[in-house]
């Protein structure tokens, strides 16, 4: 760097001219303006705004001299400094434009080109459909209640009035384990988890029981030996048929969509009573032109399950004092309300298992 | 039951505006639930008429056939009054019988039209009809010959066939007994549109005079009533009458002969079963015996059965005749020359009835009404109504002797408050409603301050308690008038702590590529043979289901990975060889053998019988079970996929532990169904949660699985109950140094055991060790391998220093050295 100069006229100061000034600062913008890529742009910005720039110098020159010509030198190379840094900023955008635009042509893919490198997973659908029953009861205030799957014969049967010589045994053809003295099935329905939850707990109950049950039915497209059944049970003072209606048209409204109820038809279970078959308005053509709909077959209802009041021989065998509870139940199909919700020809289907199958309902449904 | 609407509408003053939809549906209101509605001949149309054959020509045919070339009179019918000529190929009947014919412009079932058409030479204007074709039932032995006052020629057959005759099929559930008779469903009927009711049962019946075929009952409590009836002298031969023989094949039986359809005829209609004896073959009183065990007995259809010491039975002097109340015995069953009959109406009791069915495999349509309920009342008027029919139809005399031994018990009464229906029901019924309508029922009803006395009709055992009162009156007040209100919950916790993270594993697999399926839970020796289990394998001790549907699946499995195995397998035989599945279902493990308690049930069980009857159950712990076969990753136009194998088999173990925040060590092991060198063991500090790795070469191959499958099976329900919530780490703000050090050690030594030296020796700077090479090879030397590991060092508070990684690392590589003979590569 120089030091101050003493020496001569200042006003001599050949970088510091106008003229000379001016002269350097066109020639900076006509270099911008001339640069084609980034990086001669960027050998530009060396030459006419780096450090050995011209307008650099002569920048350096204006301590030298006397502060009464400083004020005027300085603006004049000022101003020189920032035309040049303006139009190197301006010229670097454009070029970085263009030269941007350039490179996303370049790097161009076809973008139709397969990408699953990892397969997707899929949860199952009766998985998936009794989570999404559950969370329908669960919002409501009810718990999950859960039981295993092989169970005594006294829970499965006795403790729900169905004694050892009722017909109703025979509705329900059960696998026995060996020996079968021993007196213990295959859970024929989740209803044994009910009965394990009034001798488990006090009133008032509210539970839905949501699980996988066992009869001898040859496997075909409709019938399977292991399905899946959703019940529901509320002990509590007060209880009557109208809390059932209730509850069960709010999981239908639920599962299927406003307007979307149920209707009542009187029927046989040991461990209700009053009984009533469920039948769910068909969800599809709700009653209208319903001789054409597929779904409900031109009923306008479709067969959904079985519910009642429980039989306070139930509550007596549970536990539960009858004179002060009454109590509802209700159960349905999980696998068939699967299959007319979402249209599966064949219940097979859901337990062989073909990952097309599964796959298809993703992870929630 | 199928009800024909004609027989119920005799019983049931029903309005004509009631159409057969209209009393379905109140029917089904009522708890008679319509299966289907019939109507015989409702798909034939256009002319169908009576003809009377005037004569006919029999015409051999070149092809062996002889046709008939018939003259028909069909009065008015064909427009003309002529005869109408009509080939026929059937010879059943003669001149002056009468037929029936379809004209020209019908339809017959099955869309079989009829139009006039030239064959064998003449132009058939029309069909004369058999039944089959007709769709009134399978006699195809020949055409329809109608009895000689049916009708006139030209007359609308369907009047005379009593076509278009509505039949009501109903569902008739078990506690509906009395609904298995016409008599029951017209009482319904009758109930469900307020209109009167006439009992067929209500008959002038003779007093009992012990002068009727005599009867012992030496087990009482099996056969409370038995009623004997005697018609001799009658006709064995004679026909059934038409309208009996159609109402008995209307409600679905087939006629038989006169005498058996008459029994049939009087059950339909009254629920009553009915036995009828051959009275000549009889030898001595009948007695009503228990069996003794291993007694035998040939039964009506053929088969020769022993008995049980419980089987109720009928006997003569020459031993078993009949089980009661279930089947007939062939040595007095009747024929077609028995003209003495003995007519047994009897009561018998449900669960005597129910077993001995059960027993012997063998329900019948006696059985179905008596384990169900018959009225006890019936005996009396169901035999005299089969001996009046019997007569009638097939002449002979009822004898005056009418044996009755034992009466039907005395009529129960349930006592019930008088607006328990409404607390019940929810629905508005008054004290009056549910009066008037148990009388509808048809029970005596008696009120006594907030309470009633109804009593039970004899027709009804299945009313014992007041809810069973409920039911009656809500289904006459109608299921439709049930009001929906939502109860109120007490506010709930949500799902259980296990419920929540059952789902998060179920999402993290599926996240992880994975498909659930679920899988029966049957499984055979086959299958534990196929996963290569030595013989003392713990899993092979299964529990087997008597019934099982596949005898070579008869135990309840053990292990998730059979089905796991067969599917996947499956899936690649249906062309989806790369697959990655995942179940979670509970497996059944055995302990014990003491049997589970009936308890009783009218209180709750003590907590001894409670805790016996948990402890009979087998172990049911829910497992988690992967396999992986193919491709992991797949190939594509960006190159070689990558097959799946031992790890990713072990990392989805790793995942699920992850997520449920639950640290697991993994070891090498060595069980089957894995490969050997390919196996490892899961564990939560010392308990061991399953394995994982690849599958033994002998597994793929038995199971039809692509080589190198790979699988894990842990038990889920001890991995849940190490799950802990996440407690969020503290983050440093600093710079990170990276390290990297590579470590030549004994080639069989597990990298995990390296890198935890490196952990421990770090010490407390150490943020991460990660393994990121493997390498073996000449340089390393025989035996050895070089492992090189990524640590990073930082410290929560302040930049590290050079002096103090340096010090950490080479710490962790002293430990490293000091525990593992480690050699550091540099």
């Amino acid at each position: 760097m120089s030091g101050p100069n003493t020496d001569y006229d200042p006003v001599e100061v050949t970088p510091l001219k106008a003229a000379e000034v001016e002269a350097v600062r066109d020639a900076a913008l006509v270099a911008i303006e001339a640069a084609g890529s980034l990086d001669e742009l960027r050998q530009v910005r060396l030459d006419h705004a780096g450090d050995r720039s011209p307008l650099a110098l002569a920048n350096r020159e204006i301590g030298a001299l006397p502060p009464q010509a400083r004020k005027e030198a300085g603006q004049r190379v000022g101003q020189a400094r920032g035309a040049v840094a303006k139009a190197l900023a301006a010229r670097q955008v454009v070029l970085e434009e263009e030269h941007e635009a350039r490179i996303l042509v370049d790097e161009a893919v076809d973008v139709t080109l397969p990408w699953d490198r990892i397969p997707t997973g899929a949860r199952h659908p009766v998985t998936m459909l009794s989570e999404r029953i559950a969370d329908v009861f669960v919002a409501m205030g009810w718990e999950v209640a859960e039981g295993p799957l092989v169970e005594a014969e006294w829970l499965n049967f006795d403790a729900l009035n169905l004694g050892p010589d009722h017909p109703a045994r025979t509705m329900q053809d059960t696998f026995w384990m060996e020996p079968v003295e021993n007196a213990i099935v295959l859970r024929t329905h989740t209803s044994p988890v009910q009965a394990r939850t009034m001798l488990t707990r006090e009133p008032p109950i509210y539970i839905v029981c949501p699980g996988r049950v066992f009869r001898t039915d040859e496997y075909d497209a409709t019938h399977s030996p292991v399905f899946h059944q959703v019940e529901g049970l509320v002990v509590d003072e007060g209880i009557t048929m109208a809390h059932l209606k209730g509850s069960l048209d709010h999981f239908a409204t639920s599962m299927f969509g406003e307007g979307i109820t149920t209707r009542f038809r009187p029927s046989y279970f040991p461990f209700t009573e009053p009984s009533a078959e469920v039948d769910l308005a068909c969800f599809v053509c709700r009653g209208v032109d319903s001789e054409h709909c597929r779904t409900c077959k031109g009923e306008g209802w479709i067969e959904w399950g079985g519910c009642g009041v429980v039989n306070p021989r139930v509550l007596v065998a549970c536990g539960v004092d009858p004179d002060r509870y009454t109590g509802f139940a209700f159960g349905m199909g999980i696998d068939r309300t699967l299959m007319f919700r979402h249209g599966v020809a064949d219940l097979r289907d859901v337990f062989e298992g073909d990952v097309r199958f599964t796959a298809a309902f993703g992870t929630e449904i | 039951m199928r009800a024909p609407v004609s027989w119920i509408r005799e019983y049931v003053d029903l309005p004509e505006e009631v159409s057969s939809e209209k009393l379905a549906a109140r029917l089904t209101a009522l708890g008679l639930k319509l299966e289907a509605l019939e109507q015989a001949g409702g798909d034939i149309t256009g002319p169908l008429v009576l003809g009377r054959v005037l004569s006919f020509d029999d015409e051999p045919q070149k092809n062996g056939k002889t046709i008939r070339w018939c003259q028909v009179d069909v009065g008015d019918a064909n427009g003309t009054g002529d005869p109408q000529g009509i080939v026929c190929g059937a010879s059943n009947f003669a001149v002056d019988d009468l037929v029936v014919v379809v004209l020209p412009g019908g339809v017959l079932p099955g869309g079989f039209e009829i139009s006039a058409r030239k064959t064998y030479g003449h132009v058939s204007s029309g069909m004369i009809c058999s039944a089959r074709e007709l769709g009134l039932g399978e006699d195809h032995d020949g055409i329809m010959v109608l009895s000689a006052d049916a009708g006139a020629p030209g007359d609308d057959a369907f009047d005379a066939l009593h076509l278009r005759d509505e039949v009501i099929e109903l569902e008739i559930n078990p506690d509906r007994a009395y609904a298995l008779s016409l008599r029951g469903i017209a009482r319904d009927a009758a109930l469900g549109f307020g209109v009167p009711f006439t009992d067929p049962a209500a008959r002038e019946l003779p007093e009992p005079n012990g002068s009727g075929h005599p009867v012992e009952v030496e087990a009482p409590d099996g056969c409370p009533v038995f009623v004997t009836r005697t018609v001799t002298g009658f006709d064995a031969a004679a026909p059934t009458p038409d309208w009996i023989a159609r109402r008995v094949q209307q409600a679905g039986m087939r006629p038989i002969s006169l005498a058996v359809d008459v029994t049939n005829y009087v059950m339909l209609e009254l629920g009553q079963p009915i036995h009828g004896y051959d009275g000549d073959k009889l030898s001595g009183p009948i007695r009503v015996r228990r069996a003794t065990e291993g007694e035998r007995l040939t039964t009506l259809d053929g088969v020769t059965r022993t008995l049980s010491a419980e089987d109720v039975l009928i006997t003569d002097d020459t031993g078993p005749i009949g089980l009661a109340g279930v089947m007939g015995g062939q040595t007095t069953e009747l024929s077609s020359t028995s003209s003495h009959i003995v007519i047994e109406a009897a009561h018998f009791d449900p669960v005597s009835i129910f077993r001995t069915q059960r027993r012997h495999k063998l329900p019948s349509e006696a059985s179905k009404r008596f384990e169900r309920g018959v009225d006890p009342t019936l005996p009396e008027a169901a035999a005299d109504r089969v001996a009046d029919l019997l007569v009638a139809h097939g002449g002979g005399t009822v004898s005056d002797g009418v044996t009755k031994v034992g009466s039907a018990p005395a009529a129960r009464s349930v006592r019930m408050p008088l607006d328990l229906p409404a607390r019940v029901t929810g629905m508005d019924i008054s004290a009056e409603t549910t009066v008037a309508h148990l009388r509808a029922v048809g029970g005596e009803v008696e009120v006594e301050g907030e309470h009633l006395t109804a009593v039970v009709p004899p027709w009804r055992p299945d009313i014992a308690d007041p809810f069973d009162l409920v039911e009656e009156v809500a289904r006459v007040v109608g299921y439709d008038d049930i009001p929906s209100v939502l109860p109120t919950a007490p506010a709930g916790k949500g799902l259980t702590n296990e419920q929540r993270l059952r789902r998060r594993v179920g999402r993290t697999l599926a996240g992880a590529g994975f498909v659930e399926v679920i899988s029966f839970p049957f499984v055979g020796v086959g299958a534990f043979d196929a996963l290569g289990l030595d013989e003392h394998d713990d899993r092979r001790t299964a529990m087997r289901i008597a019934n099982a549907l596949s005898a070579e699946q008869p135990f309840m499995t053990t292990t998730l990975l059979p089905g796991l195995l067969d599917t996947a397998a499956r899936n690649a035989g249906r062309g989806q060889i790369d697959v990655a599945l995942f179940e979670t279902a509970a497996v059944t493990l055995p302990r014990g053998t003491t049997p589970a308690p009936i308890l009783p049930v009218d209180r709750r069980p003590t907590e001894g019988e409670w805790d016996d009857l948990q402890k009979a159950l087998p172990e049911q712990p829910l497992h988690l079970a992967v396999v992986l076969a193919g491709e992991r990753e797949r190939s594509g136009w960006w190159g070689a996929g990558r097959r799946a194998g031992w790890g990713d088999a072990i990392q989805a173990v790793r995942e699920v532990a992850s997520a449920l925040g639950v640290e697991i060590t993994v070891r090498s092991s060595s069980r089957a169904p894995w490969h050997p060198g390919r196996c490892a063991e899961v564990l939560v500090g010392d308990v061991l949660l399953g394995h994982a790795g690849e599958l033994h070469p002998r597994v793929c191959k038995a199971f039809g699985l692509p080589e190198r499958s790979a699988a894990a099976e842990v038990d889920l329900d001890v991995l849940m109950r190490h799950a802990t919530p996440v407690v969020a780490p503290s983050l440093s703000s600093f710079p990170v140094a990276k390290e990297d050090v590579a470590l030549v050690v004994a080639a069989d030594l597990p990298a995990v055991a390296v890198a935890d030296a490196l952990r421990e020796g770090a010490g407390e700077l150490l943020e991460s060790v990660r393994l990121f090479d493997v390498y073996t090879g000449a340089q390393i030397g025989e035996g050895k391998k070089s492992l090189a590991f990524a640590l990073r060092f930082r410290a929560p508070d302040r930049t590290l220093t050079e002096e103090e990684i340096t010090a950490a690392r080479e710490a962790a590589v002293a430990a490293a050295v000091r525990r593992h003979d480690a050699v550091q590569r540099t």
